[in-house]
């Protein structure tokens, strides 16, 4: 008998799809045309994304964006490519800034956003947004492809009561990568703090800031931006001067690897690290747990590289609007209100405020001072500075290289074998610079038209 | 079936080692020692998370490591329970813990079905094709869902059973050990059962619901642990399949807990486990007899 | 094998077959045929622009000496993951066969790691080995051994081979006892009463009659190590640190699932199709063999 009804309750399960979220759009309750909207953030910063969304829905009564939080930023992309090849694509998926260059040569796949919003009559100046952030998400011509969602950028963090036991000024504080080496020198010598520094996102930090501020190219030409045939870069003095800083840093304690991506992220807020490096989007982390004084700088520079560091470069997500069978103009105007409602000044101003990405357009980042914003959060204009610090240069303005990720980890990988003391930095370099070049011919191949 | 027979010979002492008791009792010490080591062995990581699971996050992050309970156990059942981890907008265990139970019953359930009639099929019936369906199940085996992980994930996806319940579980179902072992044991079932059967007129129906199932209750038990056990603990096919956290399952759960390290609520992670690792060991421990006897004569 | 009597309906056994036939159709022929087919093509992630290219996918991976570490990696992972395993499951399941008080409750307290998951047993690894919150992790930094399986790609390997060989051993377990208890007692009597000593007749009496399920066991331990302990990785070093701990099932999913490689990772596919087959040829071999004796 109990055999029996499990039985029936089981094909009961799966005749009936009870949880199947389908990215088709359907037209709800009165009548608003749905907008699928897949995103990345976890946590906080998710419950923020949902938010923004329904803003938008009591903002008007013509469409309603449904927000679903669809995993991991690598797994809503690949989440979001494999529903396109099934025909059932979200309107708009979150996708990585790693994720570009791949969803930029999707053609037929995306909408970009210049389109969008010239078929909705919508205007936005491309002028209105953040130079470092507008230029990551447009194409050669200046127009944008993708709409810039959540961006931040890497700034260096500091715990100031380790200074302070060290023997440090806690008002000038380090801007040179020499000052950050004798800084931590001083922690360790005085055992100020556990570890002396780390660094959350290795690649991100330590090899794309860099080119983007010392105004090097990670991969020419112009770091992907003019074509498929960019190769790899990382033959340059700077990387080699950056990695052998790393590596001796290492050996000598004054370094100390946390892993790969956000790893290295929680020893600062756990105090054990005095100085960090991790995305400026860390700063509400920091701000509950930490139960020391700490400050939030721009990243230090080499200043026998360059005296004026160029701009440094975004991280974070942007939003794709994806094409389907049968989407209709409705759908798609939706999706391009959607853009001008998170392009509005008060709204991207919310947005700055209270997720701690950097705003989206200079004027929501005047607002904010103007407020006063930044007096009362000293430091949460690090990134804003150093993203807008200088003109981009083809070097400064980002990323488009195939299969970032894949390099990334290349990167990490190569170092990793670094620290584990098995190549020397040349080395560490030679064969990330010459496995990320595979990786990128590889993307050249599969992506030629 | 094969020669092995269950752990549960009765012990008979040997004749030729009643003079030797002394001697014995040394060696008697030794095995008690080192069987005893390795039941310490099993139950240290066990322990060391059962008790972790009963303080705050602060002692664990700390890394004190505690071996003796604490005072935040119901506090952390209570929270793992009912919001999950806190920090990171996970589901309530309770919400992963049903999704597991659904996938380890349904894959379960859904295996023990589908083996048992085509097994019954290729046992007692001739048709054309019945030794090339017989391979075709057979060679599945060969094709564990690991192996061809991304073309599978596409296939399920071209179905638009990606985040379904349908899409975790139908295609783990087909199971080609299953069918061999019921096909192997109805082999045993004698011609004359099958005769009389015929005789009394009972249809091929009739002689598998009366006769077939009640004699295949071991087997269908001994299955259903080992199958409940696999069904819970999959992991590669939960977490390609499901991103949306309706249907998130316990294992992958924990796992996605961990996330980065940065904001891991340790003491959370612990109870947690402690909770998904108790369904598949109460049902290895309470069925152990018949888990016993179908482990060792299914062969996996 | 085939018995005499049979029913003799036409459509019936095809109604019986046809949920499990139609399951292994679609969610095992057609992924196993898109695998090859795949292994052929080069497309980009939506597959816009697909691309004949012949062997190229798999000349690309053996040429790729990451992807031969990793082969390797594999092997020497799946090999210790058997030999620690089955080494410890002998030891015990000898000791538990012997006629000692409380036997059957150390049996239960010895297989239930079996219920185990794998991606469980990884996070009850940590416990043990993480640097900073592990009970051993910590102990070995406190005596001056430098410690971190995160960035150490050796101890990456020791730990998620431990990790995986803990979840193995009851299994074996189970099995090297049934083996024992099966060896008729009269063999066991001849041998004690030639006065041979208990280890010399372990090795010469009980071990070769043993040899069946030791031979069986030592498939099915390389199977479920190259197959089954995806959780344990993915959970305890991610494949690392650099591609320490990587494997072919792991690489697989990496360059299908983050790479958006599809090529590749379909003519990995069809690697591991081939090395199962394989094993389970094996096995299958000795299986018919132990069903005739």
């Amino acid at each position: 008998m109990q055999r029996r009804s499990l039985l029936a309750g089981s094909a009961g399960l799966l005749s009936v799809p009870f949880i199947a979220p389908s990215a088709r759009a359907q037209t709800g309750a009165g009548g608003r045309t749905e907008i699928q909207f897949w995103y990345g953030l976890a946590g906080a910063l998710g419950e923020r994304v949902a938010e923004q969304a329904q803003r938008f829905n009591e903002s008007q009564d013509r469409y309603r964006v449904v927000a679903t939080f669809r995993g991991s930023y690598p797994e809503v992309m690949s989440g979001a490519i494999a529903a396109w090849r099934a025909g059932t694509a979200p309107h708009i998926a979150q996708v990585f800034e790693v994720g570009t260059a791949t969803m930029m040569g999707a053609g037929p796949a995306i909408r970009p956003v210049y389109e969008l919003l010239g078929e909705a009559g919508i205007e936005l100046d491309p002028q209105r947004y953040l130079a470092g952030v507008r230029g990551y998400y447009s194409d050669t011509q200046g127009r944008m492809i993708s709409m810039p969602h959540n961006s931040s950028s890497a700034v260096m963090w500091l715990n100031l009561d380790a200074f302070e036991r060290a023997g440090l000024s806690t008002t000038d504080l380090p801007k040179t990568w020499a000052e950050v080496r004798a800084a931590a020198q001083a922690i360790r010598a005085r055992n100020a703090a556990e570890m002396a520094m780390t660094t959350a996102w290795p690649t991100w930090v330590m090899y794309e800031q860099m080119s983007s501020l010392h105004d090097v190219a990670l991969a020419t030409p112009a770091n992907g931006f003019q074509g498929l045939d960019a190769r790899m870069n990382l033959a340059d003095p700077i990387f080699l001067k950056q990695t052998e800083m790393l590596l001796e840093m290492q050996r000598a304690g004054h370094f100390t690897y946390g892993g790969r991506d956000g790893g290295g992220g929680a020893a600062f807020p756990a105090g054990q690290a005095a100085i960090s490096f991790n995305s400026s989007a860390g700063r509400a982390a920091v701000q509950r747990e930490a139960r020391f004084r700490w400050a939030s700088v721009v990243l230090p520079h080499h200043a026998d590289i360059t005296q004026s560091p160029k701009n440094g470069v975004i991280g974070g997500a942007s939003l794709w609007a994806l094409t389907s069978r049968n989407r209709t103009a409705a759908e798609y105007r939706g999706v391009a209100e959607f853009y001008r409602f998170i392009s509005d000044v008060e709204q991207d101003k919310w947005w700055h405020q209270v997720t701690g990405y950097v705003p989206l357009t200079l004027a929501a980042y005047e607002a904010s001072k103007a407020e006063g914003f930044y007096e009362r959060n000293p430091g949460a204009d690090a990134a804003i500075t150093q993203l807008s610090r200088a003109q981009p240069t083809p070097n400064s303005q980002g990323f488009r290289l195939g299969g970032f990720v894949e390099i990334r980890n290349i990167i990490q990988e190569e170092l990793e074998r670094g620290f584990q003391n098995q190549q020397n930095a040349q080395t560490a370099l030679a064969n990330a610079n010459r496995r990320a070049d595979v990786v990128l011919r590889n993307f050249e191949r599969a992506n030629r038209r | 079936m094969s020669q092995v027979q269950p752990a549960i010979a009765a012990p008979v002492p040997l004749a030729a080692e009643a003079p030797r008791r002394r001697r014995f009792l040394g060696a008697d010490l030794t095995t008690h020692v080192i069987l005893l080591l390795g039941v310490v062995l099993f139950a240290m990581p066990i322990w060391i998370v059962l008790m972790g699971s009963t303080h705050d996050a602060a002692t664990i992050g700390r890394g004190e490591v505690p071996l003796l309970p604490g005072s935040e156990g119901w506090n952390n059942y209570a929270t793992a329970w009912s919001e999950g981890n806190t920090r990171r907008a996970s589901v309530p265990v309770s919400t992963m813990m049903f999704n597991s139970a659904v996938m380890a019953l349904l894959i379960t359930v859904g295996k023990l079905a589908i083996s048992i009639t085509s097994a019954y099929a290729v046992a007692f019936f001739s048709f054309p094709g019945r030794m090339l369906c017989f391979w075709a199940i057979f060679i599945t085996l060969m094709l564990p869902v690991e192996v061809r992980i991304f073309p599978t994930f596409q296939v399920v996806s071209d179905l638009g059973m990606v985040n379904t319940y349908q899409g975790l579980i139908i295609p783990l179902i087909a199971s080609a050990t299953a069918t061999l072992l019921f096909r192997q044991f109805f082999l045993t079932i004698p011609d004359e059962l099958v005769e009389a059967a015929k005789m009394d007129g009972a249809g091929p129906m009739r002689f598998f619901k009366d006769i077939v199932l009640p004699l295949s209750a071991t087997n269908i038990a001994a299955l259903f642990v080992i199958l409940f056990v696999y069904g819970w603990n999959q992991y590669l096919w939960p977490l390609l399949v499901t991103t949306s956290t309706d249907v998130e399952t316990i294992v992958i759960g924990i796992v996605k807990m961990l996330g980065a390290e940065a904001d891991t609520e340790w003491n959370i992670v612990m109870a947690t486990t402690v909770l998904a690792l108790l369904p598949p060991v109460a049902v290895v421990i309470l069925m152990q007899r018949w888990f016993v006897k179908g482990l060792t004569e299914t062969e996996k | 094998m085939r018995r005499k009597v049979i029913f003799g309906n036409k459509l019936l056994p095809y109604l019986l077959l046809a949920p499990q036939l139609i399951v292994t159709a679609i969610f095992f022929f057609w992924p196993a045929a898109e695998a090859i087919r795949y292994s052929f093509l080069r497309q980009d992630a939506f597959g816009i622009s697909v691309m004949f290219v012949g062997l190229e996918n798999f000349q690309d991976l053996f040429a790729d000496e990451r992807y031969l570490q990793v082969v390797w990696n594999t092997i020497w992972f799946s090999f210790w993951v058997t030999v620690l395993s089955m080494g410890v499951a002998l030891l015990l399941a000898v000791l538990a066969d012997r006629h000692i008080r409380g036997r059957n409750t150390y049996r239960t307290l010895l297989i239930w790691p079996y219920a185990i998951a794998p991606a469980i047993a990884a996070v009850l690894y940590i416990f043990l080995f993480h640097p900073s919150l592990g009970l051993l992790g910590r102990a070995l930094n406190g005596f001056g051994v430098p410690w971190d399986y995160r960035l150490n790609g050796d101890q990456a390997m020791l730990v998620v081979i431990l990790a995986a060989a803990w979840k193995q051993v009851s299994y074996n377990f189970l099995f090297f006892l049934a083996g024992l208890q099966s060896i008729p007692k009269s063999v066991l009597e001849a041998a004690a009463i030639d006065g041979a000593s208990p280890s010399r007749r372990f090795w010469t009496v009980i071990f070769p009659l043993l040899s069946p399920t030791t031979f069986f066991l030592l498939v099915i331990n390389i199977t479920s190590a190259v197959f089954d302990t995806f959780g344990i990785i993915d959970a305890l070093t991610g494949g690392g640190p650099g591609n320490a701990t990587q494997t072919m099932i792991y690489r697989a999913y990496v360059d299908g699932r983050v790479n958006l490689d599809l090529g590749s990772s379909a003519a990995q596919s069809v690697v591991l199709m081939i090395a199962v087959m394989a094993l389970t040829l094996v096995q299958f071999r000795f299986i018919e063999r132990r069903v005739h004796y």
